[in-house]
């Protein structure tokens, strides 16, 4: 890339949030038709800078130019006028609108001061053919998949003349063959001529498609490089802050294979569990003291299974044995009370609740323990807490805390303690380091790994595969709802799981790959 | 961020005013509306008038901390007012059976109003509003019916008639009544695994239930004690009257809740409640109420002043996003 002039240039960006400095003079240089990754742990400033740039906050120090010259963003309408859009994790359209309604809200085309339909439509479609996108114009939003909501989000984006278009985890909630059609459209736009500041948690992707990344680190600039110079290990070394020769081989917390708990009578054995298209027929057994890993695309029915053993969307049929009795869980009351524990993939939605404070949050599950005469145990519920959260390490200003307040590797171990001081025989884990910044993640890894070698059986289903190679005693690879391999030891690699996933079910019988 | 930035040391008055939370504006309204009335308005600070204000205030009290309790889980229970009256008319046709009958039987009829509006609601997923709404107008004119078809039903039993009217010792029997609920529903939501429960199921259903919250019961029995604090409203509203009228007894009593949680600084979507905000809310409903009464100014100038209490405490409360 022979040095082009930059489309966006910020200098010496400076934020403070009463009195806590967020971004510490940082600079930022976005070139024409660059894929720039926007990498730091949690807390570094990544977002803060984001929304500088994209007008939603003011900075209090510094200066950004667009395109040579100065300026100076009040709003994100502001922002957008020039060219500079956010798309954002969540999608913030309306659902029960049509795409090309969608695409053109809040600046519809008129005709006799009335909303020229017929050119919405016809102009959307041009433009999503323009970008390869098999998109209907009138279809309803919300009847899309995620990922095709997603690209009419970024289709917006670039209707409205997008010269810098920021994608915020844009893959978070895609499955991987959509996220193959994302990367063709980043592609296109790139082509065009298009600056895309790029925001994911995930190294395939930066490798895959971005160019540069500028790493940051608790609001300071730590350096902007090119990915193709830079070996994954020291980009995770920039982020950390840390030597080299202070990490170990592996970039999770696991530390490398386990060995295989052998001989030991299963813990959890689950037998041909299905439910309506999603689940038909999913096996797979747990023992005392492992990690058992569940490897699958999205869709594959890994969170289906995990969710039938716990009760939540209980199997229609199949059996379940827990240490050898047979557990029929219809609710999850009845899966807790046998002694299994679950923390969902959904952190938000489904795993915090967020007004309430970290103490009442962790102690939920567990509070018909707590009670004496009916009324909770105050010292008791502080003694947990307390144990608790200085044994997982939860960083927050005190137990009485909003647990929304708290960073996500924080609040997944708020999770993981909600169960963890229940005593359970048998965890679910799905997606336990999901949006988690390295080094949380690295501790939640350990941990687990911890538990595991206290004896408890550890059900881990993740997408991460460097986390299911690392982490599993063995790994069942699940596909279209049903089991297509069980590796074990040195037949477990990324390889043989993304060949399993991609390849398994073409075989009639579910096919072990043995060591 | 927000850690870093929540990690900060606060000055104590800080840490005493965010321990109010959302209360606190309207704790500061309450004070400004007292100390203004207590120098303009002539005979406001008086015991003579301390008194006339609580006593209006404990059948409002009684609704509007059932109404807290539902809203606390998202929901909201618009047929409160007409369970008043229902419980009213249960308790005049049987009073003549003794007052050991007449009022459980009242009370019962107001925990069934509340089962009903908690099964729909939690059971069958119907929307709040939607079903209270239906209750609402159903309970209005089963209360009727229950009164002989409309009829003024007086009631003479002088125990029946204590209820509203009665002291012990200087305090009032409805203003007792209303201490001891408003102390028992804070006991209940502070200290309970069901107090608990309402807030997870308010603030996050789902996630809840994964932990093993039973959050349709909750819910279930969120409106069963919305009915049977209604139900006691009622009778204490049919005692002071010392009669059943099915067509006004309870008529609005719904909205004077409502608008009292929140303005107490209840979140109306659910997840998080303070019943020291409700009884400061009602407190600043009644003292408008009451010092325009006093003021000789017109009701209808009371009920603008209502609305741009509630308008402005609800704007003071908006989620704020930095």
């Amino acid at each position: 890339m022979s040095t082009p002039d930059p489309i966006l240039r910020m200098e010496g960006i400076t934020k403070r949030f009463a009195g806590a400095t967020a971004l510490d003079g940082v600079d930022f240089e976005l070139r024409r038709g660059e894929v720039h990754a926007l990498v730091g742990e949690n807390g570094a400033g990544k977002s803060t800078l984001i929304k500088i740039m994209t007008g939603a906050y003011r900075r209090d120090g510094g200066q950004v130019w667009l395109e040579g010259e100065p300026v100076d963003f009040r709003t994100p309408a502001d922002a957008q006028a020039a060219g500079v859009i956010a798309v954002h994790q969540e999608i913030h359209l309306l659902a029960y609108r049509t795409v090309a309604e969608n695409v053109y809200l809040g600046r519809e085309p008129r005709r006799w001061g009335l909303v020229d339909w017929g050119r919405m439509n016809t102009d959307t479609g041009a433009l999503l053919q323009r970008l390869g996108l098999a998109i209907d114009p009138a279809a309803t939003l919300g009847a899309l998949s995620t990922a095709q909501q997603q690209m009419v989000a970024i289709a917006r984006g670039v209707s409205l003349g997008a010269k810098v278009l920021v994608l915020d985890e844009p893959t978070s909630s895609l499955a991987e063959r959509e996220v193959a059609i994302l990367y063709t459209l980043i592609r296109q736009l790139q082509a065009e001529g298009t600056a895309i500041v790029y925001i994911s948690h995930r190294f395939d992707e930066l490798y895959t498609v971005c160019d540069r990344v500028t790493v940051l680190r608790d609001g300071k600039l730590v350096g902007t490089r090119h990915l193709r110079e830079l070996e994954r290990l020291d980009l995770v070394c920039l982020m950390l802050g840390k030597p080299r020769e202070a990490l170990r081989e592996g970039t999770t917390g696991f530390g490398g294979h386990q060995a295989e708990a052998e001989g030991t009578a299963p813990l959890l054995r689950a037998e041909g569990l299905r439910r309506g298209q999603k689940l038909r027929g999913v096996s797979l057994d747990v023992r005392k003291g492992e990690i058992l890993g569940v490897a699958g695309l999205l869709g594959s029915g890994r969170t289906e299974t995990a969710r039938a053993i716990f009760g939540a969307d209980p199997a229609q049929e199949g059996t379940i044995q827990l240490d050898g009795k047979r557990l029929d869980p219809r609710t999850p009351d009845d899966a807790i009370a046998a002694g299994i524990a679950f923390v969902s993939e959904d952190r938000k939605g489904e795993g915090i609740i967020p007004e309430l404070s970290v103490r009442e949050n962790l102690t939920l599950a567990a509070l018909p323990t707590l009670t004496r005469a009916g009324i909770v145990d105050r010292a008791r519920q502080r003694e947990i807490v307390d144990r608790f959260m200085s044994r997982l390490g939860i960083k927050a200003t005190s137990a009485d805390q909003k647990i929304r307040e708290l960073s996500g590797g924080n609040q997944q171990k708020v999770l993981l303690a909600r169960w963890l001081c229940m005593n359970p025989a048998l965890l679910i884990l799905d997606e336990p380091t999901r949006g988690i910044d390295i080094g949380a993640k690295a501790e939640i890894q350990s941990l687990i790994n911890e538990l595991a070698g206290t004896g408890l059986g550890v059900l881990m289903i993740s997408s991460e595969l460097e986390e299911l190679v690392e982490g599993s005693s063995r790994v069942v690879v699940l596909r279209d709802g049903q089991n297509v391999a069980e590796l074990r030891g040195d037949a477990i690699s990324q390889q043989s799981i993304i060949h399993a996933m991609a390849e398994g079910s073409a075989a009639a019988a579910p096919a072990t790959l043995e060591a | 961020m927000s850690a870093t930035a929540a990690a900060r040391p606060r000055p104590a008055i800080g840490r005493w005013w965010s321990a109010l939370g959302p209360t606190g504006g309207a704790l500061v309204a309450l004070i400004v509306l007292v100390a203004a009335n207590s120098i303009f308005t002539p005979n406001f600070a008086t015991a003579g008038n301390f008194w006339n204000v609580l006593l209006q205030l404990s059948v409002t009290l009684l609704v509007s901390v059932g109404m807290t309790f539902v809203i606390a889980t998202g929901g909201v229970d618009l047929a409160v007012g007409s369970v008043m009256a229902i419980s009213a008319a249960v308790a005049a046709v049987t009073v003549d059976q003794g007052l050991w009958i007449a009022i459980p039987l009242a009370l019962a009829a107001g925990m069934a109003v509340g089962l009903l509006n908690g099964a729909f609601v939690s059971y069958f997923k119907v929307q709040a509003i939607v079903v209270t709404l239906a209750t609402l107008l159903a309970g209005r004119g089963m209360a009727q019916v229950i009164n002989r078809d409309g009829a003024l039903l007086t009631i003479e039993d002088p125990g029946f008639l204590a209820l509203g009217r009665g002291h012990v010792g200087p305090l009032p029997v409805q203003v007792l009544i209303a201490a001891v609920v408003v102390a028992l529903a804070v006991f209940l939501l502070r200290s309970t695994p069901f107090g608990r429960y309402v807030l997870a199921a308010g603030g996050n259903p789902a996630a809840a239930r994964l932990a093993g919250v039973p959050v349709n019961r909750t819910v279930v029995s969120v409106y069963v004690l919305s009915g049977l604090l209604a139900g006691m409203a009622g009778l204490i509203e049919a005692s002071r009257l010392g009669a059943s009228a099915a067509a006004k007894i309870g008529q609005g009593a719904e909205l004077d809740a409502i608008a009292a949680v929140v303005v107490g600084g209840t979140l109306l979507s659910g997840g998080r409640a303070t019943l020291l905000g409700t009884v400061v809310g009602a407190l600043i409903m009644q003292v408008i109420a009451t010092s325009f009464n006093m003021l000789l100014i017109p009701y209808s100038w009371s009920l603008a002043f209502k609305a741009l209490i509630i308008l402005v405490a609800v704007y003071l409360q908006r989620p704020r996003r930095v």
